[in-house]
């Protein structure tokens, strides 16, 4: 199975989820560990991906949705954005809504 | 090889000549910066695409010779 094939299904199959370098216990980049805390603090159930396994996937993430860097953040399907923009638009007051909307679960911490 | 701050706002500005850009090193290793640039180009284009126009400036070197870079994006009214 190619890599666009798998992060394809992934993204089908899940509702939430992030392409990010470590896993959630261990998140290797401060990027990265910085969307998981915001998801977690939103109590957002979400697929952790860990591009760091596999080379193809890693370069195979970016052409997959033309964006050069991890994290990457999925919401059914569709690719909302990078550490930049997740935090952003925690910040703004964006995401929670955006999650919602999507008709994704936020359990309350 | 770390890139430059002054190349990085010359390669913004080739694509976007209008664009104010504001850049932080933020470790001073030449490797990971803060950008904010304010450009009319922005205008009604959502927040991935309009950081997918700076990383496109950029030509490739985002994620590779450039290892991070912290970026924000603004319309010249809403800055």
């Amino acid at each position: 199975m190619s890599a666009k094939e798998m992060i394809q299904g992934e993204v089908d199959t899940n509702d939430v989820v992030l392409f990010m370098k470590g896993n959630v216990q261990f998140p290797q980049c401060g990027f990265s560990a910085n969307v998981v805390q915001i998801l977690t603090y939103l109590g957002v159930e979400f697929k952790d991906i860990n591009v760091l396994e596999n080379d193809e996937l890693r370069q195979g993430i970016k052409d997959f949705s033309a964006w050069p860097t991890i994290p990457q953040l999925y919401v059914k399907g569709e690719f909302v954005g990078g550490c930049d923009i997740i935090r952003e638009m925690f910040e703004t007051g964006e995401l929670k809504p955006l999650l919602e909307e999507k008709g994704i679960a936020l359990v309350a911490q | 090889m770390p890139m430059a701050a002054a190349d990085i706002e010359k390669l913004i500005r080739e694509s976007l000549p209008d664009a104010q850009v504001t850049i932080q090193d933020l470790r001073g290793d030449g490797d990971h910066y803060a950008a904010l640039v304010v450009s009319s180009a922005f205008e009604g284009i959502s927040r991935v695409k309009q950081h997918q126009m700076v990383y496109a400036a950029l030509q490739g070197r985002m994620g590779g010779e450039l290892h991070a870079l912290a970026l924000q994006t603004a319309t010249p009214e809403a800055d």
